[in-house]
């Protein structure tokens, strides 16, 4: 259903705010961040990069809780927040994977590197592509959205373990690491322009999500007029009944 | 004939007193008088996992260094690929008379199918990996006996990791399209958790001089509880109607 | 022997979207053989499906009263039976794997005797070690209610249980489920013929688009046996 007079002022203003973050952070990035010493100008792309990574962290713990939510409570709205989640913390685990070669090329030659970050964020992009062929390969829409509530717990129980994994495995067999290890010292300048990179990110995946949300909900109410409508066809002294 | 329709009321034990054990032994006990009475799930398994492992030798040639460095990785690479292949047909095959909602309708827990189901893939999987590792051992040159309990413990925990995820996935694309290419591609990213510490203890016992690998069993044994734990929570809910 | 009632209050059933029975109340007394008819997707196989407790209703409550009272999900799940069109039945398991099977999962004591009991009644006895893959329809029917009636249920629930069944098959059920109705046993059956239902049931019901819509039950019909406990 369309929003709430208040819904629909709070959700402007949300955008207005994303649009004016958003170009805050473009221009924080390119003149209020200082020069990385090493890599110059391409060492800008590392702002997006991680904030996108954070984002897409939260994005799949939102699918997980969504998740839970369902299990318990079974109301459908808590499944469309778990698909629009979904993939929203797909297309963002996109954008850290694209903009990693894009880095990574200039300052050290090759497009790939099986580091830590990057190796978690591609498992984590093939968790949630599976979730989403999973969706779209289940026809039933109660246990569609069962079994992808239950697949989205699992898949985020096992990030932790995945992280742990890949982290110890890449200490044994230390590899290039784009973008500087864990907390390799960061200006604190630099500090504040990827936090406020980050904030913009996340109201942007906020927004997305959102509509997201908003076209399953629409496709649901889509199909319980259609069903009404097929009911009336058939039994239409019934119908006015119920 | 006689009628049938005597009703004898026996006693029967109702669902919250019955302990888990009772009907998961059962079930475990049909899935695997029913394997062994056709054998098709073991051989074919067995079979198909011996060839992942011969084509990956054949391959790459491996040197005598080479194959210890590999060697573990393609091991467990054919393991998961044959575990994969071994657990779709775990759900498959109650459709073919609705057998699994005969077991669902049983005062048992629900809990009890995945607990018997889980047990009985480990142990095809476990008698799989028996056949695979002589096999191994023989292509890839490489001594396991001195450190035989290491390894064992170490495949014992990963199949663990391997077919408790791997059942509830099972049923989880039990009614899906393409369901056999959608179990590996929820499992595969899932057991990299299992791949890399499985991988990395074996490279650990067979190296020279061989090492105790106690971080990787730990994290193995760590992925099995966490494993564990949420297939019991969730396990009911994809059952469910 | 006293059959299991039950009673159905508000249960609407939701797959998603797609509304599959509407909220109903509906209540059957102990020994009552109520017979389910309309077209299909009327909603016969739902409301059996949340009988058996094989379905959770999306709202409302399925509750079960025997003689001492009222029953919880739990202790009633072992006192009922489902008979649908599949058999049920393990292909590769013998007709005596099959029985012990469930007798186990139904927490049976001295379940080889019971079972033994139940393959003669069925007159499988001599086929009992034979696999379930190698039985005609008629004798996995009769497997499959000897199945069903195992641990003794007061509640059997058959979805339209005649499909596929010749003529002497039809008869022979006909027959047995006589014979439970005679001993107690509280019966709730979908069906497409209409024969047969109006024949032995003692209320007669008419489902249409999800909902019960109208009591069929003809003038005539005798009270059940059972009932009037």
């Amino acid at each position: 259903m369309p929003p709430t007079g208040m819904n629909r002022i709070l959700w402007l203003v949300v955008k207005l705010a994303a649009a004016l973050a958003m170009a805050a952070t473009g221009y924080a990035i390119f003149f209020v961040a200082p020069d990385e010493q090493t890599m110059h100008a391409i060492q800008r792309i590392f702002y997006i990069h991680v904030a996108s990574a954070w984002t897409a962290g939260v994005a799949f713990l939102v699918v997980a809780l969504a998740g839970v939510l369902y299990l318990v409570k079974r109301q459908p709205r808590f499944d469309w927040l778990g698909v629009a989640a979904a993939e929203t913390g797909v297309t963002f685990t996109s954008i850290v994977l694209i903009t990693g070669p894009i880095w990574a090329k200039p300052i050290w030659g090759i497009w790939w590197t099986w580091d830590a970050r990057l190796t978690l964020t591609f498992v984590l992009w093939l968790m949630y592509i599976a979730y989403l062929l999973l969706r779209s390969l289940v026809e039933d829409p109660q246990r569609r959205s069962v079994v992808c509530a239950v697949y989205g717990i699992f898949a985020f129980a096992d990030v932790p373990l995945v992280y742990f994994s890949i982290q110890w495995w890449r200490t044994q067999h230390p590899q290039p690491v784009i973008g500087g290890g864990q907390g390799s010292g960061l200006d604190p300048t630099m500090w504040r322009v990827l936090l406020f990179t980050w904030a913009a990110v996340s109201l942007l995946f906020a927004l997305m999500t959102r509509q997201r949300y908003r076209l399953e909900a629409a496709r649901h109410e889509t199909e319980v007029l259609r069903q009404e409508l097929e009911d009336r066809k058939e039994s239409p002294a019934a119908a006015s009944r119920a | 004939m006689a009628s049938q329709t005597e009703i004898v009321r026996v006693a029967s034990a109702p669902a919250s007193s019955a302990p888990l054990w009772r009907g998961a032994w059962a079930i475990f006990s049909k899935e695997v008088r029913t394997e062994f009475r056709t054998r098709e799930l073991l051989t074919t398994t067995a079979v198909f996992a011996l060839m992942v492992v011969f084509l990956f030798s054949f391959s790459f040639d491996p040197t005598r260094e080479e194959s210890r460095r590999f060697g573990p990785g393609l091991l467990w690479i054919a393991i998961l690929f044959a575990g994969t292949l071994m657990l779709e047909p775990s759900f498959l095959r109650e459709q073919a008379n609705e057998t699994l909602a005969a077991l669902r309708l049983a005062p048992i827990q629900p809990c009890a199918i995945l607990v018997g189901k889980t047990m009985a893939n480990f142990l095809f999987l476990a008698i799989t990996e028996a056949l695979l590792l002589p096999a191994f051992a023989v292509f890839y040159d490489v001594r396991l006996w001195p450190e035989l309990p290491g390894i064992l413990l170490a495949l014992a925990l990963g199949t663990l990791g391997i077919v408790v995820p791997g059942t509830i996935f099972a049923a989880v694309t039990a009614h899906a399209r393409m369901r056999e290419m959608l179990l590996p591609l929820l499992l595969f990213p899932v057991l990299i958790s299992v791949l890399i510490p499985g991988t990395e203890a074996t490279v650990a016992l067979l190296a020279d001089p061989p090492e105790w690998p106690s971080l990787w069993l730990k994290l193995l044994a760590g992925a099995d509880v966490i494993y564990l734990v949420a297939a019991y929570l969730l396990f009911d809910s994809v059952l469910e109607e | 022997m006293a059959g299991l009632g039950i009673s159905f209050s508000d249960v609407e059933k939701r797959y998603g979207p797609v509304r599959a029975l509407r909220p109903t109340t509906l209540d059957i007394s102990p020994g009552e053989f109520v017979a389910l008819l309309g077209p299909n997707g009327s909603g016969k196989t739902t409301l059996l499906r949340l009988a058996s407790l094989l379905a959770r209703p999306t709202s409302g409550a399925v509750r079960f009263r025997g003689p001492t009272g009222e029953q919880s999900q739990e202790a009633a799940r072992g006192q009922l039976s489902l008979v649908a069109h599949a058999t049920m039945l393990y292909d590769d398991l013998t007709a005596e794997e099959n029985l012990q099977l469930f007798a186990r999962l139904y927490g049976l004591h001295g379940s080889a005797a019971i079972v033994a009991e139940r393959l003669a009644a069925a007159g499988l006895q001599e086929r009992r070690h034979d696999l379930a893959r190698t039985f005609s329809r008629g004798m996995r029917q009769r497997l499959t209610l000897a199945r069903a009636l195992l641990h003794g249920p007061g509640l059997l629930l058959l979805d339209e249980p005649t499909t596929g069944l010749d003529s002497a098959g039809c008869e022979w059920l006909a027959g047995e489920l006589r014979r439970l109705h005679h001993a107690g046993c509280t019966i709730l059956m979908s069906t497409h013929q209409g024969g047969e239902a109006l024949s032995l049931a003692t209320r007669t019901l008419w489902l249409e688009a999800g909902r019960v819509v109208r009591d069929v039950t003809p003038a005539f019909t005798p009270a059940s046996p059972g009932a009037a406990n």
